[in-house]
């Protein structure tokens, strides 16, 4: 079960994120982004991490996208034409060594990490939003308190530079 | 083929699949909103990599690694977004091929 899920999603994640590259309209770059967060939320979940699959969907595919659609709209974005020329050699050439590229990455990665029990579902539990609030206030609580001063300057930053004047 | 346990590698291999797309629309799209999300990609397959190992090492630190990336990325969002729509204001455009004042 945990195998087909990951296939079901791991598959929607690479359809999306071909999707996002290819796209000539950037609205329909920014839903196959959302496809692609939506599901590796579904795979946290699977990797045992409910409070980070929650913050995907909310932080990632809620705020963030909206602000990306938004602009997209706010700035009536077209579709863009191909400045790039490339010749079919190339394109057929590139679609080979991309291919031979994934399968090294993948041998390495499966060389480099030794044989492991794999994944199943709610094996480990030590992603509740308990776990990681009591490690994020107690050991990384001046990385915490950073992190706020560095929102406070991003909110200053975006009103600076949407003012009228600039 | 299909047993119940996914091996962690297949999650590292995703990650590495969704980074090099992320690198690929990054190099290859001229329209800047179009890059920035390629960032956006590629920041969320580092996350993927960082659950990934929290759940081999089985500690939670992973987790909030990927917790503070989704907090700058919230920042950096909110600032590059502001930035392109003052660009947009300024050159009317949002092509980066025309967009190359500061390249030289």
């Amino acid at each position: 079960m945990t195998a087909l899920i990951f296939f079901i999603f791991a598959g929607i994640a690479v359809f999306c994120g071909v999707s996002l590259v290819v796209q000539k309209h950037p609205i329909a770059s920014a839903l196959s982004l959302i496809g692609v967060m939506g599901s590796l939320a579904v795979l946290y979940l699977q990797l045992g991490g409910e409070f980070i699959a929650a913050a995907q969907m909310i932080v990632y595919a809620g705020a963030i996208m909206v602000l990306f659609v938004f602009v997209i709209m706010l700035l009536n974005a077209g579709a863009e034409g191909t400045s790039l020329e490339g010749s079919p050699f190339a394109k057929y050439l590139g679609i080979f060594l991309l291919a031979a590229f994934l399968g090294l990455i993948s041998f390495i990665i499966q060389a480099m990490l030794p044989a492991r029990p794999g994944v199943v579902f709610g094996e480990w539990r030590g992603g509740t939003a308990l776990e990681i609030g009591r490690k994020l206030f107690t050991a990384y609580l001046l990385p915490f308190e950073v992190t706020s001063v560095l929102i406070l300057i991003a909110i200053l930053g975006a009103i600076v530079l949407a003012r009228k004047e600039i | 083929m299909i047993h119940n346990a996914v091996p962690t590698t297949w999650y590292l291999i995703l990650s590495a699949i969704l980074f090099g797309l992320g690198v690929a629309g990054f190099i290859y799209r001229r329209n800047i909103i179009t890059v920035f999300m390629s960032i956006e990609l590629m920041l969320n397959a580092v996350n993927l990599t960082f659950v990934t190992f929290s759940y081999e090492l089985k500690q939670v630190d992973g987790h909030i690694f990927s917790f503070f990336v989704m907090v700058v990325a919230a920042a950096e969002a909110a600032v590059g977004l502001a930035i392109i729509l003052t660009v947009f204001k300024n050159r009317h455009t949002l092509m980066i091929d025309d967009i190359s004042s500061m390249k030289y």
